[in-house]
């Protein structure tokens, strides 16, 4: 046993060793965007918007500034916090400037380069156009984009930044967005067990995660499909609709077939992206768990996968939630809540 | 003295006249200006921001209108021969903004020739709303001040026509400052799954109202009316009561139906 903890010991020690020379070289060695070996090709256009340290390094900036938003209280940060995933613990629908209320659930900031669309409705189909959004949204932070530019032109570093990123000092809307999208895109969460063990890295899971494993493959992998754990579809799930009638992807298309859905979300690092759901309705997974199990309606467009035998929603007996809850832990990916490159510097 | 100048002016109008008679000649490779002229009105009154008093067809009244913008885009002209000139992509889109008098004239450089028809589009193209940010310049850059507001953030998408304004009509909304009315009419016909496609052409004859006779050394321009009161009426009439506030819903393209007869030729100066 002491053995082995040596060994463990070591292994970390070289593992502090490389971690402190990596951050050492820091700025020379900028790795750009990493492909992990187990994700598809990448859906965002990086040869519209090519990745540089600079770029990156001034999209984070941009991205923890509260200059963006109009009385220079919020950030987007301040909705889409790193060591929650970057979504906003604790509030069911976020917060914005004033304390008015938005009426959905910030979503993670992770692994958007393979999202085909963004927001619960995917009302926005590239993610050059996302930050556009929480600055005009009148519930977000209230500002139009091109204040915003004229405030950061006045400042005395973002010009520099600029100049450093694109070449010339000029603050324009283009490089505004290109910068936040470089940040963001490279927010890529791929070290988690379940990475692990599909990489064959040596990492293996244990016989109630496998269990938890099958039965997801069985039960949830037609919208929550690997590796990735969204299809990227709009569906929906049977959630009773709420107070404020939220009809999802039926604003965006204004077809009748597609009131109610909302688009599937990833389920990585999902203990950590609490609350749930587009209204963040659910605190808790056993919430969520129980509700596929007995709460689903029978409401307008819901999915034909949860009105299977006669019978609405997936029945899951306890010991299938604890195997599931079990699997859905090794979805966590620590090292991505805690990567010093995405935090406010 | 005073005769002298009689003469004088006799004298041009015969130099003016000889010069009409002898019929032109164009040369197709050279080009020359012309220009598209949107002149705002509301049925048989100029258009006024703010102070203007208007009665729609079906009688309504509409007590000020506060904003009017509308994209124009995509412009083409047909030459007596049937020949179409299209004009270049990239300086294709206007944006024309009630109040800003810079914004009336879309410019162009065009062959030389006599002009039937002129083509345009009330809109931006699906190409255009779906281009990478780096390449929307001009009106079409969604960061500008001007064309902010013309943009849906929260649904990827130009607004191709914007009204607003108060009328009497509107059912004032419980505490929230009633009687205004918002038309904010775009949808391209969606990247991935098809919309509504509210995108109209409009296509005006212009030989009844004065042929453009475009020739270089000269600025050639066509005149068009633009009555918004024709949105409320034509293919469909629209009542500001049941209707004040349309964007994107299913409506917007009942209100897109009154576009195209919006538009008239009403003379070129040549
Ligand atoms: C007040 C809280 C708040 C602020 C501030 C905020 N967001 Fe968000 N963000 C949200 C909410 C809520 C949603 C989901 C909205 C929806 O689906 O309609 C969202 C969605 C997103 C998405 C889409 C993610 C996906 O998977 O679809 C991205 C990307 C994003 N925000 C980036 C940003 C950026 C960049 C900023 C700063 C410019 C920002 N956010 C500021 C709350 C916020
Ligand atoms: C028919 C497709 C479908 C199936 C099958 C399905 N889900 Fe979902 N799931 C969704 C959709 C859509 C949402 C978002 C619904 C909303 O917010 O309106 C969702 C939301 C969730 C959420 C909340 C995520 C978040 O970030 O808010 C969790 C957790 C979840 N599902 C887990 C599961 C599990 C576990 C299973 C299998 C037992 C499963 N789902 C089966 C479509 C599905």
């Amino acid at each position: 046993m002491s053995v082995k903890r040596n060994n463990i010991l070591a292994f970390l020690f070289f593992f502090a060793g490389t971690y402190a020379c990596k951050k050492e070289m820091g700025n020379s060695s900028f790795e750009g965007f990493q492909q992990p070996s187990n994700f598809p090709a990448p859906e965002y256009h990086f040869e519209t918007n090519a990745l540089t340290q600079a770029g990156f390094e001034l999209g984070r900036k941009l991205f923890y500034e509260t200059q963006l938003s109009h009385n220079n209280t919020i950030s987007c940060g301040s909705c889409h916090i790193q060591t929650s995933a970057f979504v906003h613990p604790g509030h069911s629908v976020s917060h914005g400037i004033y304390d008015r209320l938005g009426k959905r659930n910030s979503p993670p900031i992770m692994n958007l380069a393979w999202s085909t669309s963004f927001m619960w409705d995917g009302g926005i189909f590239d993610l050059d156009l996302q930050p556009l959004a929480p600055i005009a949204n009148h519930v977000e932070m209230d500002d139009t984009i091109s204040n915003l530019l004229v405030k950061l032109g006045k400042t005395t570093d973002y010009p520099t930044l600029f100049q450093k990123a694109f070449g010339t000092p000029e603050i324009t809307g283009t490089r505004f967005l290109k910068a936040l999208v470089q940040f963001m895109v490279m927010c890529v969460s791929s070290h988690s067990k379940y990475d692990s063990v599909m990489r064959n890295e040596g990492a293996s899971f244990t016989s109630t995660e496998q269990a938890g494993y099958v039965l997801f493959q069985q039960k949830c992998n037609s919208c929550h499909k690997e590796p990735l754990f969204t299809d990227h579809t709009f569906r929906n799930n049977g959630l009773p609709p709420s107070g404020l009638n939220d009809e999802g992807r039926y604003l965006v298309t204004l077809n009748s077939t597609d009131r109610y859905k909302f688009k599937v979300p990833s389920l990585h690092n999902i203990f950590y992206t609490e609350p749930y759901m587009h209204d963040g309705r659910y605190f808790d997974l056993e919430g969520v768990l129980e509700y596929y199990n007995s709460g689903a309606q029978n409401t307008t467009n819901l999915d034909t996968l949860l009105k299977q035998n006669g019978r609405l929603g997936i029945p899951l007996t306890s010991v299938d939630k604890t195997n599931l809850i079990a699997f859905l832990k090794t979805l966590s990916d620590r090292s991505f809540l805690l990567d010093k490159r995405f935090s406010e510097h | 003295m005073q005769r002298i100048f009689i003469s004088f002016i006799a004298f041009s109008f015969f130099l003016i006249s000889c010069k009409k008679d002898s019929s032109t000649t164009y040369n197709s490779s050279v080009k020359a200006d012309l220009s598209v002229e949107f002149d705002n009105i509301a049925g048989s009154q100029d258009l006024q921001l703010n102070t203007g008093k208007y009665i729609t067809e079906s009688g309504d009244t509409i007590k000020s209108i506060t904003k009017l913008k509308y994209f124009v885009s995509n412009f083409s002209f047909t030459n007596m021969d049937g020949t179409v000139y299209t004009v270049p992509q990239d300086s294709s889109y206007f944006l024309v903004i009630e109040g800003d008098s810079s914004t009336y004239e879309p410019n162009f450089k065009v062959p030389e020739g006599e002009y039937k028809s002129v083509s345009f589009i009330l809109g931006v193209d699906s190409v255009r709303n779906t281009l990478d940010v780096s390449k929307r310049t001009g009106v079409l850059d969604v960061t500008s001040p001007a064309t902010a507001d013309m943009y849906w953030t929260w649904n990827s998408g130009y607004i191709f026509y914007k009204l607003e304004g108060t009328s009497p009509q509107v059912p004032s909304m419980g505490g929230m400052g009633g009687n205004n009315f918002y038309y904010h009419i775009g949808l391209f016909g969606g990247k991935t799954t098809s919309t509504i496609n509210n995108i109209k052409k409009v296509t005006l004859d212009l030989t009844a109202r004065g042929t453009p006779k475009v020739k270089s050394g000269k600025d050639t321009n066509i005149h068009l009316m633009v009555d918004v009161l024709k949105m409320f009426s034509g293919t469909n009439s629209i009542s500001i009561a049941a209707h004040s506030m349309v964007m994107t819903d299913d409506y917007s393209a009942n209100i897109a139906a009154n576009f195209v007869g919006m538009f008239r030729h009403d003379h070129t100066e040549n």
